[in-house]
């Protein structure tokens, strides 16, 4: 589904990813581990299709297509999903009309034809329910005044309602409690799907206890150093990043 | 000594012009019109076109336009326009008490006249002036008169007509009363058009006023608006501006509130070459509410510039002013936001805003709040601010599918929605949106650009 090989990009002249290669393929889960610098977000954002940086070398395949032509909406409709580290507050954007824009730019990409008001709010409905969220989050504008919890909530949600081919959670547990932490990891295992893909950025091995990956890889200095089954994580847990550095310098 | 000798040229000329012109001013029109003219040209003269040394001015450069040769209707001519191809101008269709004005001049609409509550007037200034003097003597240039601005001077002496409406007391309008100006000309065109608005205690009325260039020639409109707002009254005035590249307007709006009234008013400048705003809200009454807003679009070589004066002049009152502005490619704006806080208007709240979006690098925004209190006891408050569209809000939109033109237009939607949404009158709200949504898209002002390039 998704094939990465020896990515180099930088940001402001500064080397972030220093060759990444990653194979992601359908029904799959992965969680990219690293301390805090190592470049995790930038990959999640490059894959986004986030301009801020430079593609030094490398190629980026998803679904066939060469992934760094396509502008971020393309990606998005062709199936690519990544959950914001920090979605952005929209004042006067409402969440209703934002949302259903996004679900009709997706049909119309597969030619199917807009959903009408009834429709989409059924869907709406149907999916807040399978995640069992309150209803409150649709009726402001895009994320404002939202807490840390409910903007997480939130990304899930749209992802629900988008049905990606590959989910990228950017750091989703971040700012999280226990309790949203759990409704977070059970929505990202409902909508898992021997179909679909799911890439899981996060520092910490917290989220790892819900959601469990298939690979784990470690991300340390702009290249991915170590990978490993679900045990790594709790290798990593249990040993720190320092193992990973003082491994990696020697 | 060029330029002194230039300013008095286009002073003098229009200083002959009204000379040679005396007795046709004068014909047909009230004394009350007449008796005001000769000072106020006299005024005009002294001061002249003010230049950007002018602190008022300094940032609207209105003496080109004035270099101008221009026609002007000294007398009403009969060049009717059909009515039902005016709403293909992107006017709002609303169901409103309807009147049209051509040049300045007032024409009737729909008969407004035959629904409009007992004891409503509303008509030309000019007719009713001569008919029912007893309506607008104690009313007309009271505020204007105070003023020192040239323009309202030159308009005072040239003024012939324009729209008068009376609402008395304890009378409510529950229809919008809907005024539409139209400028339409073969020729360059100078209007000058005066109106008077007296709603009496206890009464209630909404005005939506649609100016509208029609014909793709030079126009120099100055337009003044005086509105008088008794004790306990409520009046709403909505302005949606939209005039193409060749036009320069100068629009004065002078409001008076008594105690415990209510104003509330919106400026939508959709499209124009140079629009001048003066808007002033004298509170003459404790305990009055006045919510001024404003929001434009601008492009091109366009220009805005929103001068406003919000005199709390008495204990007690509330104002509030959000203005916004887009201004794209190389287009300016102004604000001016002015608060003066009288030494004995305690427990007064006064705040303002100012926010612009800058789309292009090469668009201009001066903003300049000013503050002048006099008084202890009091809550003021402003804020501007000048940015570009939020770049992580558009990755966001994009990142859900949503293309980048689209994503663009709702950002740019949701910044104008805040004065939008400040509408009292819902249908009005509606066919505004539609309107931003247009002008985004470049659908309004088309027509008539042609003769820009």
């Amino acid at each position: 589904m998704l094939s990465i090989k020896n990515l180099r990009a930088s940001v402001e002249g500064k080397e972030i990813l220093k060759g990444i290669n990653l194979e992601v393929k359908t029904g799959e889960v992965h969680a990219i581990m690293g301390p805090n610098g190592s470049g995790k977000s930038t990959l999640a954002n490059i894959l986004a299709g986030k301009s801020d940086y430079e593609i030094l070398e490398g190629e980026v395949t998803f679904l066939g297509q060469d992934l760094l032509e396509l502008s971020p909406e393309v990606r998005s409709r062709s199936g690519l999903f990544l959950s914001f580290q920090y979605p952005v507050e929209i004042p006067g954007v409402p969440m209703i009309s934002f949302l259903k824009a996004s679900v009709n730019e997706h049909r119309k990409f597969k030619g199917l034809a807009p959903l009408t008001a009834g429709e989409f709010l059924k869907l709406m409905r149907a999916k807040k329910d399978m995640l069992h969220l309150d209803t409150e989050l649709t009726n402001r504008s895009v994320n404002e005044g939202f807490s840390g919890g409910e903007k997480k909530k939130n990304e899930i949600f749209q992802m629900a309602m988008l049905e990606p081919k590959l989910a990228i959670l950017d750091e989703t547990d971040s700012g999280l409690d226990i309790d949203a932490l759990r409704i977070v990891a059970e929505g990202v295992n409902a909508l898992k799907t021997p179909e679909n893909a799911t890439i899981i950025v996060t520092h910490y091995q917290r989220l790892l206890d819900y959601i469990i990956p298939d690979f784990v890889h470690v991300l340390h200095n702009g290249r991915i150093v170590k990978t490993g089954g679900k045990e790594l994580a709790f290798e990593l847990e249990e040993k720190g990043y320092d193992w990973i550095k003082n491994g990696n310098d020697q | 000594m060029s330029i002194i000798s230039e300013k008095i040229s286009q002073v003098d000329q229009l200083v002959s012009l009204f000379e040679q012109n005396r007795e046709v001013l004068a014909r047909g029109s009230s004394p009350i019109l007449n008796r005001m003219r000769e000072v106020s040209i006299k005024r005009f003269a002294q001061t002249g076109i003010p230049d950007l040394k002018n602190e008022d001015y300094k940032y609207s450069r209105l003496k080109p336009a004035f270099e101008n040769s221009y026609r002007q209707e000294l007398v009403r001519e009969s060049g009717l326009i059909n009515l039902n191809e005016i709403f293909k101008n992107n006017i709002p269709e609303l169901d409103a008490h309807l009147v049209f004005l051509v040049n300045g001049w007032f024409y009737s609409g729909n008969n407004p006249g035959a629904e409009l509550p007992k004891g409503v007037v509303l008509g030309s200034l000019e007719q009713i002036a001569n008919e029912q003097p007893d309506l607008i003597q104690n009313y007309l240039n009271r505020q204007a008169g105070l003023s020192n601005d040239p323009f309202v001077a030159l308009n005072t002496a040239f003024a012939k007509d324009g729209f008068f409406l009376f609402v008395p007391k304890g009378v409510v309008i529950e229809k919008p009363v809907q005024i539409i100006n139209l400028l339409s000309s073969n020729e360059n065109l100078m209007a000058t058009q005066r109106n008077l608005i007296v709603a009496e205690a206890a009464s209630l009325v909404k005005l939506v006023v649609c100016d509208q260039t029609l014909t793709p020639v030079s126009y120099l409109f100055n337009s003044v608006t005086e509105v008088f707002i008794g004790q306990d009254a409520m009046v709403d005035v909505y302005s949606i501006q939209n005039y193409h590249n060749q036009s320069t307007v100068i629009n004065s709006a002078f409001y008076r509130q008594q105690r415990n009234s209510v104003l509330n008013t919106g400026t939508f400048s959709l499209h124009g070459g140079l629009i001048r705003n003066n808007l002033k809200v004298t509170f003459s009454g404790d305990h009055s509410e006045a919510n001024v807003n404003g929001l434009s679009f601008t492009d091109k070589k366009q220009h805005i510039d929103n001068f406003i004066i919000i005199e709390h002049a008495s204990p007690n009152c509330l104002s509030n002013q959000i203005y916004k502005n887009i201004l794209d490619d190389e287009s300016t704006g102004a604000f001016s936001g002015r608060i003066h806080v009288a030494r004995d208007a305690q427990q007064t709240n006064a705040f303002q805003r100012n926010n612009n979006v800058l789309l292009s690098d090469k668009a201009k925004m001066q903003t300049k709040p000013q503050l002048i209190i006099d008084a202890d006891d009091v809550k003021c408050s402003h804020g501007a601010t000048v940015g570009q569209i939020d770049e992580d809000a558009l990755f966001f939109l994009r990142a859900r599918g949503i293309g980048e033109k689209d994503a663009r237009m709702m950002l740019m939607n949701a910044f104008a929605h805040e004065v939008v949404q400040k509408i009292t009158i819902e249908p009005l709200r509606d066919r505004i949106d539609e309107l931003i949504e247009k002008r985004l898209n470049g659908e309004i002002g088309r027509s008539h650009d042609c003769k820009d390039k």
